[in-house]
């Protein structure tokens, strides 16, 4: 396969996954509005939004620091001049898609250019006619309806990998960026930690990462911060968690590898590898007492190094 | 008057008979129907020329008219004969006037117009490419005056786009018209993509190895064609490369994949001579392969076209190729050129520069129906302003009558009606000379317009061969 094919395969899954992130944030954006207003607003809920988008600077560039809700759904879902905006992933996937046409099946490509379609359609109608819902719904199904394409329909090659690649890795990131939001924006100050408000914190995470309800099936009971940590990181069932995206890139570079056979170098796995028993060998009270930041820091690191292996094994098309 | 292929003396002909019953009997609301379904079709699989830079809606469609346009078997067969022999006539010219140049030295064409054209590529002189092939895709605009009068308008020796639209055009109307198919007897144009591969597998250099490795080389994704590129890529089972993925390493060209580099042994290269290779021709260009050239001229890598390819078709030596039919293969010329008046002659120029309001006046190295004067058509201020430009450099301009082209049955708000057509086959030159039983037949979609380019609102349609 073509290095510049992997490649786009690859950030194909990255796009894809990471449209539905923002529509995530967008979901739960909509959902702090529904609760009782606080003097200064939704500020803080929103800001923190953002700041798990990663856009907050250019967001008060580009509205002049108005955040209301009207804005923050122009960002996350339609503006162009984010990156991470859902109409910028879905473009960004469907053009490489297009790039990449004779690597996809047919049936990929139309779930690809279907979204495509429909998306100019959304955008060419007043926003009245436009709720949160409406986009978040269309942001998963458009999700779901590619990712069961490429299930059904691609060939179980190295291609598949790379797609399921691009997933796996994109899905850690924002999940521990998330995580990480929680504990350096939403908390500034120590007293808050295991307060009501704390609590109610961590369930906005849980429902970020569409997880609450598979949160209660797991653990029941009360919202506690441990547990909610546990739950995204270490638990090997959630689908969402750091482990289990992990492992699912571990298993995406070790099928590569054997594909590949030793003439190909596979940094990238032995990479991978490493860091997933790093992880495997912490229990979430290590992770508090060295630090959930500082965790969440090592671990954000990792994943950027194991994608820059990839990058250096299979996309350079070493000479 | 313009030769109606559907209607002669007040009668339908025998091959559109079933088609005229077809329309007749469909009704408004389904024929509109099945126009949007096809619309729809078109732009879920993605047929677009792509145009970005322009501003408004970056996939465009090129108008599909579902009316197809039908040969009889008989009809066809003389096509093709002319059409293979003007394609052997013309990759001989080439294979000549980059070795010995014996039709120059006979006199039979002017050296100044060979040696001294810009598509003249001085860098592959003396190189023979495999099966002395250069024009390995060759595609021959034909258009027709009257029923046995067929005229060749232009010949594409570079890289001819449009085969895609052939190929789709088929599919959707199968899909769309099923009936259609089972009571007609329509010979398929589906073998296409095999064909072509094979031809460009046989022309593979003689150091590959084992069974050649054949790519596309693309400009990229912003380019119009690219799903053209894309399509033949997919439906060939090799590889779609830009510039970047290609590289030269002794000897050899070599493709970037996921295992490490791979030897390519023929490129169809979709990119004009100029930026194929910055070491050689164009220094800035970004969409070549560094060092291809010398690969090319040592024998390492196969490139369809080939370089130089471009000298046999602007429309100076267009007037030529009879010429090169007699000379080369001693055969006259089953088809025949539109008559055509060279500006660089005395008594050619006089007569153009009286008649212009009745002329077709083209640029020797224009397309796409761009930098050309229709007299009929044109304003007397027009012309006016066209023949200072001319006079400025007659040597660059060639002058042909208007065409009666004929027309098609299309389409229309009303109903059908006839629209002006042209055809463009696809014949395919490597160790055997082929053509696919069909071609492109773009239409004017405007009443009483005579331009076919999609840039200029033409559409395009299904083109049927029938069997015996």
């Amino acid at each position: 396969m073509l290095s510049r094919t992997a490649a786009n395969l690859f950030w194909m899954g990255r796009h894809l996954e990471r449209a539905e992130t923002a529509a995530r944030l967008l979901d739960v954006g909509a959902r702090i509005t529904l609760l009782p207003n606080t003097p200064e607003g939704y500020r803080n809920e929103w800001e923190s939004l953002l700041r798990a988008s990663g856009s907050q600077h250019t967001f008060a560039e580009h509205y002049d620091s108005q955040i209301n809700q009207e804005n923050i759904e122009s960002w996350l879902f339609f503006d162009a001049e984010n990156p991470s905006s859902v109409a910028s992933c879905i473009e960004r996937a469907r053009e490489g898609g297009r790039i990449i046409r004779t690597a996809l099946t047919s049936q990929v490509w139309d779930a690809l250019n279907t979204a495509f379609q429909e998306l100019r359609q959304l955008k060419n109608r007043p926003r009245s006619q436009i709720d949160t819902a409406l986009l978040t719904d269309f942001t998963t199904r458009h999700g779901a309806t590619v990712r069961g394409a490429i299930n059904a329909s691609q060939l179980r090659n190295d291609g598949w990998h790379f797609i399921n690649l691009g997933y796996s890795l994109e899905r850690a990131d924002a999940t521990s960026r998330l995580l990480d939001v929680k504990y350096f924006v939403l908390l500034p100050r120590i007293e808050f930690v295991g307060s009501g408000l704390d609590n109610y914190q961590w369930q906005v995470i849980l429902r970020a990462l569409s997880a609450h309800r598979a949160y209660h099936w797991a653990y029941g009971g009360d919202v506690t911060a441990h547990k909610v940590a546990d739950f995204l990181i270490l638990n090997g069932e959630s689908p969402r968690s750091l482990l289990t995206s992990l492992y699912e890139a571990v298993w995406n570079l070790d099928g590569l590898a054997r594909r590949y056979g030793d003439q190909v170098p596979s940094s990238a796995s032995a990479q991978a590898r490493q860091t997933l028993d790093a992880l495997m060998a912490r229990d979430i009270d290590a992770i508090f007492d060295e630090g959930l930041h500082e965790f969440l820091t090592w671990f954000i690191g990792e994943i950027s190094a194991i994608a820059n292996a990839v990058h250096d094994d299979y996309f350079s098309g070493r000479m | 008057m313009y030769y109606n292929e559907m209607i002669e003396e007040g009668a339908v002909r025998a091959p559109y008979a079933m088609l005229s019953d077809w329309v007749e009997t469909m009704p408004a609301e389904i024929r509109q129907m099945k126009q949007a379904e096809a619309e729809a079709l078109f732009r879920r699989i993605g047929i677009t020329f792509a145009v970005y830079g322009e501003g408004g809606d970056p996939d465009r469609l090129i108008p599909f008219d579902m009316m197809p346009r039908v040969f009889l078997q008989s009809e066809w067969r003389r096509l093709e004969r002319g059409i293979k022999q003007r394609a052997r006539a013309l990759n001989a010219f080439l294979r000549d006037v980059y070795s010995r140049g014996e039709i120059v030295r006979a006199g039979r064409i002017p050296a100044r117009l060979v040696y001294q054209n810009e598509a003249y590529e001085k860098a592959v002189v003396g190189i023979v490419p495999p099966r002395g092939v250069f024009s390995h895709i060759v595609g021959i605009d034909i258009v027709r005056t009257g029923r046995d009068d067929f005229f060749v308008l232009e010949d594409n020796c570079r890289t001819p786009s449009g085969v895609s639209y052939m190929l789709e055009n088929r599919e959707i109307m199968m899909r769309m018209f099923p009936g259609l198919f089972r009571n007609n007897r329509i010979e398929p144009v589906d073998q296409y993509p095999e064909l072509l591969r094979r031809t460009l597998a046989s022309v593979a250099p003689a150091k590959c190895e084992g069974t050649p490795t054949v790519v596309i080389l693309t400009p990229g994704h912003f380019n119009s064609a690219y799903y053209e590129h894309s399509f033949l890529a997919n439906l060939m089972g090799v590889e779609l490369v830009e510039g970047s993925d290609l590289f030269v390493d002794g000897g050899f060209v070599y493709m970037r994949t996921t295992q490490g580099p791979k030897r390519v042994d023929v490129i169809y290269r979709r990119i004009d001579d100029p930026f194929l290779d910055p070491l050689c021709f164009r220094k800035d260009s970004m969409l070549g392969v560094p060092g291809l050239m010398d690969v090319y001229r040592s024998g390492g890598v196969s490139i369809a076209s080939a370089p130089g390819a471009g000298v046999a078709d602007d429309k100076a030596v267009y007037t030529y190729v009879p010429e090169m039919v007699r000379f080369y293969l001693g055969e006259e010329p089953l088809l025949q050129n539109v008559h055509t008046w060279t500006l660089w002659k005395d008594d050619d120029y006089r007569y153009v520069m009286e008649n212009l309001k009745d002329l077709v006046v083209k640029e020797v190295h224009g397309s796409g129906g761009y930098g050309m004067l229709i007299g009929p058509k044109a304003s007397k201020a027009e012309i006016e302003e066209f023949a200072l430009r001319i006079k400025a450099n007659p040597g660059n301009y060639i002058a042909q009558p208007t065409l009666a082209l004929s027309t098609s049955p299309t389409f229309v708000d009303e109903g059908i009606a006839p629209r002006h057509v042209d055809l463009r086959p696809y014949c395919l030159c490597g160790d055997r000379v082929e053509l696919v039983p069909g071609g492109l037949t773009r239409v004017a979609l405007r009443e009483g317009s005579l331009v076919v380019n999609s840039s200029q609102g033409g559409g395009v349609k299904d083109t049927w061969v029938l069997t015996e």
